[in-house]
This record gives structure tokens, sequence and C-alpha cells, in this order.
């Protein structure tokens, strides 16, 4: 089977530095697939250079394939027609990603003009029944509120619900519950995944918080430093990852069973592109890191059954959460 | 609404009374216009029937509330100088200005914003660099230096356009350039960081991911953004109709309200400088007036009490 999308070698540099270094991610028809990591390691540059949405001074090179056929280049015409139609993608601060001056119907309906030809009565109808999808309260009356008069959660609402106006095959959420209170959190989660399965588009949900991903997908790539360093199924990573650092972000997730107990963040910082470590970028804050980790970058490759990791030294023991609980 | 507009009315209202309020009391206080007037050679007595004729000899208060209480009935007094009503011989100067000043606005705006908008759009290109060279020497040159350098070539070198006097439109050409340059340099940098500014903002790539073509981004996203900081520039320039051509009317010895402002204030002729000032008061406040409203209507932030959200 094709995949529906098929990055591979994506590099992106801004003004001479490197921001992605080759990227191969590819991703099935209806699949939902977490892309985790801490801030700064490229995964909104991943997304937008995909989609031709990086500002100008981005260089951009490798391979973005959509059912086959090559995106990455390709003359605006034909992007415009892809995104937001084959292809939606919403934004962390929903707040701010919506035009303040344009009502929520304006902005929906936009959408629905370009990709449904709709216009008149029928888009409005149709853009009151994408909010009534989304579950915005009192949606004919929101058709003609600006973003400023709803709520956060409400107005990630709207931007869901323009999303889905093109009918997308594939909707990349990124942080998509980032800037909202816990509660509303967990209902928006809860809609992207109730939708994935009404509509079965495929879903990249992009997040900081493996915790988020977790719930949500199927599958997760762990990125870091413009490099994607652990590919997993969701479960199999969070009982076994082989990646120090995949390791090092799941210590730092609460554990909602069990006693309470401290978190284990991460020691250091992700290393700015501009004055990156030679060999692999993890080794610094690493706690496994030997001479080898500097000397060269590892590649990712297989280290079980559906399971990539790039780390010369994967690690093979497989904790429980009782034995985790306690070396914390 | 109503209420809105009204608060903005008395505020209005109350500028213009501090404006008039200060150029009374600096005019007084900066020297006397019967001597002024009269010379310096004529009789104390002639002095003295000068200033009782005019309510000159009046203690100052007085002055003030008679000459608030004169504008209240729409009476702005007479000129010292020739004793026609003050008011008319603005009145008549209006016109000479506002052939200069609107046609300058015009070219302010037709030629600003667009290279502004332009400039952004391609920023750091060669003609966003050009646009942004023009408009440093655009308002760093003051006008009168830009003014006579225009006379200098187009007047002295090429003989191609008179240097001065209003008998044919073909005068009216330097000033207006002039004075349109400068301002079309302000506005096109200010358009173009208003701009700029907008382009930055999440929401145009939120209209870029939804598959809007770049064009219809720009006009239907990002030009309706700009225009609302644009637009508080644009209002400051139509609030100086009146007032903007003081120096170039003074170059170019047109006849507008600016040459006679310049020589009512060197005569001390207290009701026309009044005049003029209340004149230029009203129009900057009607202006502001204007820009306050159409906030309202270009952003819906501004506007109160449209629709409550459910927070
Ligand atoms: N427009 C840009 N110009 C310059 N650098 C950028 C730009 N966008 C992202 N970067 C850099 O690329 C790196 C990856 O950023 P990003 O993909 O946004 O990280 P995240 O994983 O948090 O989404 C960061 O170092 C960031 O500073
Ligand atoms: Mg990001």
């Amino acid at each position: 089977m094709t995949p529906l999308v098929a990055i591979s070698g994506l590099s992106v540099s801004f003004d001479g530095a490197a921001a992605l270094h080759g990227v191969d991610l590819s991703l099935a028809p209806g699949e939902a697939l977490g892309l985790v990591g801490e801030s700064g390691s490229g995964k909104s540059v991943t997304w937008l250079a995909a989609l031709g949405l990086l500002p100008p001074h981005a260089a951009v090179s490798g391979s973005v394939r959509l059912e086959g056929a090559e995106i990455l280049g390709a003359p605006a015409s034909t992007l415009d027609r892809l995104r937001g139609g084959r292809v939606a993608m919403i934004f962390q601060d929903p707040a701010s990603s919506l035009n303040p001056v344009l009502t929520i119907g304006k902005q929906i309906g936009e959408a629905l003009a370009l990709h449904r030809g709709l216009d008149g009565r029928a888009r409005m109808a149709e853009a009151k029944r994408l909010l009534d999808l989304v579950g915005m309260p009192d949606s004919a009356r929101r058709l003609s509120a600006y973003p400023h008069e709803l709520s956060g959660g409400q107005n990630q609402r709207a931007m869901i619900a323009m999303a889905l106006a093109g009918r997308p095959d594939l909707l990349i959420a990124d942080e998509p519950t980032t800037a909202l209170d816990v509660t509303i959190q967990a209902q928006i989660l809860e809609l992207l995944a109730s939708l994935r399965k009404e509509t079965g588009m495929a879903l990249v949900l992009i997040s900081h918080d493996l915790g988020v991903v977790a719930e949500t997908c199927d599958r997760v790539a762990v990125m870091y430093a413009g490099r994607i360093v652990e590919e997993a199924p969701a479960l199999a990573l969070f009982e076994a990852p082989r990646h120090p650092y995949a390791e090092g972000l799941i210590g730092a997730l609460p554990l909602l069973d069990g006693p309470r107990r401290r978190l284990t963040a991460i020691p250091g910082t992700v290393p700015d592109p501009r004055e990156a470590p030679p060999g692999c970028a993890f080794a610094p804050r690493c706690p496994k890191a030997a001479s080898a980790c500097a000397g060269a970058v590892p590649a990712l490759t297989e280290v079980g059954p559906a399971r990539r990791a790039a780390c010369f030294f994967p690690l093979r023991s497989t904790p429980s959460r009782a034995e985790r609980k306690v070396t914390a | 609404m109503l209420r809105f507009l009204a608060v903005r009315f008395g505020r209005a209202l109350l500028t213009v009374a501090l404006v008039v309020t200060f150029a009374f009391v600096v005019l007084r206080l900066s020297g006397d216009p019967a001597t002024l007037i009269l010379g310096p050679e004529v009789p104390p007595e002639a002095i003295r029937a000068f200033r009782e004729s005019w309510g000159l000899d009046e203690p100052l208060w007085r002055q003030y509330f008679s000459y608030f209480g004169a504008i209240a009935s729409g009476d702005l007094g007479n000129s010292m100088r020739d004793g026609r009503p003050a008011l008319e011989l603005v009145a008549d100067r209006i016109p000479a200005t506002l052939a200069l000043t609107v046609p300058a606005l015009l070219l302010k705006i037709g030629i600003g914003i667009p290279a502004g908008v332009y400039a952004a759009m391609h920023r750091g290109g060669p003609i966003d660099r050009t646009v942004m060279l023009v408009a440093v020497a655009g308002f760093t040159v003051p006008s009168f230096v830009l003014g006579l350098v225009l006379v200098m070539v187009f007047s002295v070198q090429l003989g191609w356009l008179p240097s001065g006097g209003r008998d044919t439109w073909l005068h009216a050409v330097l000033p207006i350039v002039t004075m349109g340059v400068g301002g079309a340099a302000i506005l096109a940098r200010f358009t173009r960081s208003a701009m700029i500014e907008v382009l930055g903002q999440p929401y145009i790539r939120t209209a870029s991911a939804k598959g809007v073509p770049w064009g219809a981004v720009i006009r239907g996203h990002a030009l309706p953004n700009a225009a609302i900081p644009t637009v508080t520039i644009v209002g400051f320039m139509v609030g100086s109709l009146i007032a903007g051509a003081v120096v170039v009317e003074s170059v170019f010895s047109w006849p507008g309200v600016g040459r006679l402002l310049v020589v009512a204030v060197s005569n001390r002729d207290l009701a026309v400088v009044q005049t003029i000032l209340l004149l230029v008061a009203a129009t900057m406040v009607t202006a502001n007036l204007i820009v306050d409203l159409l906030y309202g209507a270009l952003d819906p932030r501004m506007r109160r009490g449209a629709g409550q959200g459910a927070h």
C-alpha cells in the first residue's frame, strides 16, 4: 500500500543554521501519528516545510510525497489546492491563529468556497454544520462572532471546523491543546479522536507532551534537534523506550497510577541549531553517552518489529513501571 | 454608540476650547498689538484710543470671557489691520490652501500606501531598499529645503515650472509635489512596518494553510489588519489639511491660510490668528473623530456592545 505521506531526507536550514537534518517519516491512510520532542526540536518545521509554509529565507531540500506525488517545491496553485483541501493544519494558539477582523463564519466560509465551491446560503449552512460537528455551543450565533468574542477552546473548535471544511485526508494538529486549560485540552483531544473515527482521516498530532500523544495515537515518532530519534507503536514505546531521550521524556511524565514521585526532567536543553554538537546531538545530555557518541551521528535503524531508533547503544532492558518507580 | 459619539464629541469640543485658550493667553502675553500695528512713532493718546476700541485695556480675564461669549454666538472678531471680519478674511484663503493640500494628500496616499505595501511584501529586496532609502530621505529633508531644491531644478535650471505665485495650475505643481513627497515617504514607512508586523502574525500562516492564494491572503487578510494603524497617520494628515501648508505657502508665495497666519502672527492681529488656530484645531479634532469611527468600522475589537462573547 502506498503511504498517504512519505517524507524522506527532509532538511531545512534558516540562514545557514540547519534546523532539520534529513527527516524520514511516513504515514498510512487513516493512521494517527504522534510527533513528540521538546520545544525547538523541529516538529513544527517538519510539517510547515512539507506544506511549503515556511518563510522564504528557509532553505528546504528532500522529498515529500502525497500518495506518491512529489509536493515539495510544487507550484503555488498545486499547493493552494492541497492545503486546506487534502491536508489541513491547525496551530497552537487558536486566538492569534484566527484573523481578528473576520467573523468565524467568514473564515470557515472562505475554506468552503475554496475547496468545495460553496457559496451563499449553502456555504453558511455548511459552516454551521461544521461548527455543530466540532461541538461549538450556539453555533448559529457563533457564525457572526469574532475570535475575540470566543474562549480559547471555542476558537480551537472553530479552527478545527475550518480544517474540516475541505474534507481532508490528513489533519496536522500542531500543539492544538498547549495554550488551553487542562479540562479543555482533554475535550479537544477527544474531539480530534472522534472526528478521525468518523471521517477516517489520518492525524498527525504534534506535542511536546508524550502524555497527550499516547492516548490519541497509534504510533509515535520522537524528535530531537532536527532528527527522528525513535519511532515505535505508542504502547511499545511507553513500555520499553529504546532511545535514552525517549526514556527521558517518559521519565518526565507524571504517573497516573501509583504513588506521586519526583518528575525526572532531562537536565540541559535542546542545542541551538547554530551550535549543534558533532556526533549524536543528545550525547551531551545523555546518561549513557560513550566516546563513540561524539564521533558520529547514529542512523535511524531497525531495532525491533516496527521499531526504529537512532542510538549506538539502544536500551535493551524493559523495565516495568514498578522498577522505574523504585529507581526514580 | 450614541453615548460613545456624545463622549467623543464632548472631548473634541474641550480640545478646541483648550487650544483657543492657550492661543489667547500666549498671544496677549507675547507683545502689544497696538504698537505693532500702529508703529512706534504714534503718540500715546492714539495707542490708548486703539486699545480702548479693541478692548485691550480691560483685565485679561474679562477679555477672555467676552471673547468666549462672542465665539459662542459665532462672532470671531474683526481684523485689527483692516477691520474686516476675521472669519471672512480666513475663509477667503481656504480654497487656495485646499488647492494645495487636497491634491498633496491624494499624492501621499496614492504613492505612500502602495509603496509601503509593496516594500513589505518584497522585504529586503531591491525595491524595498529603494523605497526605504527614498522614504528616509523624504522625511529627513525639511520641506523648505526640498521646495528650494525643486525650484532650483525645475524653475531656475530647466525653466519648466513657475517658482511662486498662484496664476495658473502650473504654479501649484511644485508646492503640491513638495508636500506630497514628504508625506508619501512617512506613509510608506508606516504602511511598510504595519504590513510587516501583520504578515508575521499566525493568522496569515493559517490563511495560507487553508489554501488561500497569496494575493488573496494579502488583500483579504493582511490589508484589513494593516489598515488599522495606518488610518491613524492618514487621519493626522487629513487633520492638517488647513495648517499643513504654512512652510510651503511661504516658500512658494502661495496666498493661502498658512501665509495669512505668518503675517497675522507677526502683526499680532489677534482675531485673525485666533480664528485660524480655532479652524486648525477644529479640523484636527474632526479628523480624529473620524479616525475613531473608522477604528470601530475596521476593528471589531474596538466596537463596544457588539455581541458579548461567552467565556
Ligand atoms: N521562521 C524561522 N526562522 C528561523 N528559525 C526558525 C524558524 N522557525 C523555526 N526555527 C528554528 O528551527 C528549530 C525548530 O523549530 P520548531 O520546529 O518550531 O520546533 P518545535 O519542535 O518546538 O515545533 C528551532 O531551533 C527554531 O529556532
Ligand atoms: Mg512547534
